[in-house]
């Protein structure tokens, strides 16, 4: 059944929401025995607002199945980020997306999966004693990070549903291309942050992952808009984006990016997503070739110097003493904090502890840090001077089909970072795009990246839906 | 730059964390290619850019200073073992 149709008959109560419930929570069960999407489900929760929606079936979420990632939190349910040291966790607040679409009644049936505090783009660095989640298609392959729960359930589950990702540089845009969903990062600060375990300030935002192209338009006009608890989130009036679904793309200008068909994109991704632009075109979409240059070519490091910094910052705050992973109280501060982060840090964790200390220690700050911070200005001016002529830009999400794990085990952690090419720089520049499921090679599946301008999620929506 | 294992092991304790042998092991080529390849960012000309430390442009948002309910005291402490007398417990400080 579609999301459309599934409220619509949970507020006209031909669906008995509890009922509903106790038969997804049972799927879900079943699902991760053997796929790992969910650190946790929220069984006693969600039974719980089931029985409120029963009693009250209003709301645009009525009844609805939702994931979160266990980064953003969810009042007394186990809130890791995927990390042992916030193992035990168990939050006093829900994030305000999440607090945003329980009031429009939807269900939170538990925590997707990821790689541990969203670092890794294939979910494969999952907190230590975490599961790694498999694809939905091929067990032997990854679901994409960091966001991998969130993708693979969206994929797998054969109720209607939405799931809450998380994006930094690619977290959402990755398991959706992989997992073959649809996944939406708005505008950076057109969703709050509060509640957000963060890794990178200036880079996170909270999206959504959905089967339909009507599901992500639908959860984030539930979840945008202006909160006082979030000093960057942004004022400006949020419109329905649902009423894009019905726009036609005819007029729309595309640019598509040149850099990212070239030799380092798998063939097979290049044409799937070459045959989808022309899809467009016959739709009435006008395209020209532009190129990007420093964007294409300085965005990773640019990226993982600026995320990094962020990061091994965002970091210190876990020493064990307010929550999370504790360890016996002996030796002094210092003793005791590099006690609880060393036994409780992955490995790909204390890597980038590293990279981002380094990059901002004295001696080093101006070479990296700094100059980092200044070509992320001249990506931004390059972006928004190419969307001056576009409404659209486009690429592929991915530059490979989803990777058998033997696959990823052989790459170095800069070979991993540079599977990051095409969505390091959206993300920099703060750009809301979106990863469209576009078709399949050998039964994978592949995704077409979108991107537009500052709060303009609607053009998304609209070239989405062409897929849908 | 010369990556070594003394300076990782200088910003490892900078940042509180301490390394085993099998893991310095491990990072100092992979650190080595990261920051060796990192580094250049150096060939691009940012005289006269400003760096960006946000996407978007975002000014100074500042709220009246006023009296607002705060989270109680035993609900806060709850997430941790390390308590005494409704206070955090922590190592000795000096």
């Amino acid at each position: 059944m579609k999301i459309q149709e599934f409220i619509k008959k949970v507020q006209d109560k031909e669906i008995d929401v509890v009922e509903h419930t106790h038969k997804v929570l049972e799927e879900c069960k079943k699902i991760n025995k053997e796929y790992h999407y969910l650190n946790t489900i929220s069984e006693e929760l969600a039974i719980e607002q089931a029985k409120n929606v029963k009693k009250n079936p209003k709301g645009k979420l009525a009844g609805l199945p939702i994931s979160v990632k266990d980064s953003i939190c969810v009042k007394d349910i186990e809130s890791t980020a995927g990390s042992k040291i916030l193992k035990g966790y168990i939050p006093l607040k829900h994030a305000t997306a999440v607090k945003k679409a329980i009031n429009e009644g939807a269900i939170v049936i538990g925590k997707t999966a990821q790689d541990e505090f969203g670092f890794g783009g294939f979910s494969t660095n999952v907190g230590l004693n975490f599961k790694i989640p498999l694809n939905p298609f091929d067990k032997g392959r990854a679901t994409g990070g960091s966001s991998g729960g969130a993708g693979g359930l969206t994929q797998k589950a054969s109720f209607p549903h939405i799931a809450l990702g998380e994006c930094t540089g690619g977290s959402i845009e990755s398991p959706a291309s992989f997992c073959g969903v649809f996944g939406l990062v708005p505008t950076y600060g057109r969703v709050s942050r509060y509640g957000l375990i963060d890794y990178g300030n200036s880079l996170d935002k909270v999206g959504p992952l959905s089967k339909e192209a009507y599901g992500t338009a639908l959860m984030l006009e539930t979840i945008s808009g202006h909160d006082p608890k979030d000093s960057t989130s942004l004022k400006e009036e949020v419109g329905s984006y649902t009423n894009y679904l019905t726009k036609k793309v005819k007029g729309l200008k595309i640019g598509v990016i040149k850099e990212a068909f070239s030799e380092g994109t798998d063939k097979s991704v290049s044409n799937v997503v070459w045959r989808s632009i022309k899809k467009l075109e016959d739709n009435g979409c006008i395209y020209k070739e532009i190129t990007l240059p420093i964007t294409m070519k300085y965005s990773i490091p640019t990226y993982y110097l600026l995320a990094t910094a962020e990061a091994s910052t965002n970091l210190a705050k876990y020493c064990g003493i307010r929550y999370g992973a504790h360890e016996k109280l002996e030796g002094n501060f210092d003793e005791y904090f590099t006690k609880v982060r060393s036994n409780n840090f992955g490995k790909e964790a204390k890597r980038r502890i590293i990279i981002g200390t380094f990059s901002r220690m004295s001696g080093f700050r101006d070479a990296y840090y700094i100059k980092a911070a200044k070509v992320r200005t001249l990506i931004i001016e390059e972006y928004k001077k190419a969307l001056k002529n576009f409404d659209v830009l486009i690429t592929p999400t991915m530059p490979i089909l989803p990777p058998k794990f033997e696959e990823l085990k052989k790459l170095t952690p800069l070979q991993d970072y540079m599977m990051d090419i095409m969505t390091a720089a959206p993300n920099l520049a703060g750009l809301p795009h979106l990863s469209i499921p576009v078709g399949f090679e050998k039964n994978l599946p592949i995704g077409m990246m979108a991107i537009s301008d500052h709060l303009q999620e609607g053009k998304l929506i609209q070239i989405a839906k062409e897929f849908s | 730059m010369d990556i070594n294992k003394e300076l990782i092991l200088k910003v490892a304790k900078n940042a509180r964390l301490e390394l085993t042998d099998q893991e310095i092991k491990e990072f100092l080529p992979q650190l080595k290619e990261v920051l060796n390849s990192f580094s250049e960012l150096s060939k691009i000309n940012t005289d006269k850019i400003n760096p960006s430390f946000q996407p978007i442009d975002i000014k100074n948002k500042l709220r009246e200073d006023q009296e607002e309910p705060s989270i109680d005291n035993k609900e806060l402490l709850k997430n941790t073992k390390h308590k005494k007398d409704n206070y955090f417990l922590g190592p000795k400080a000096i």
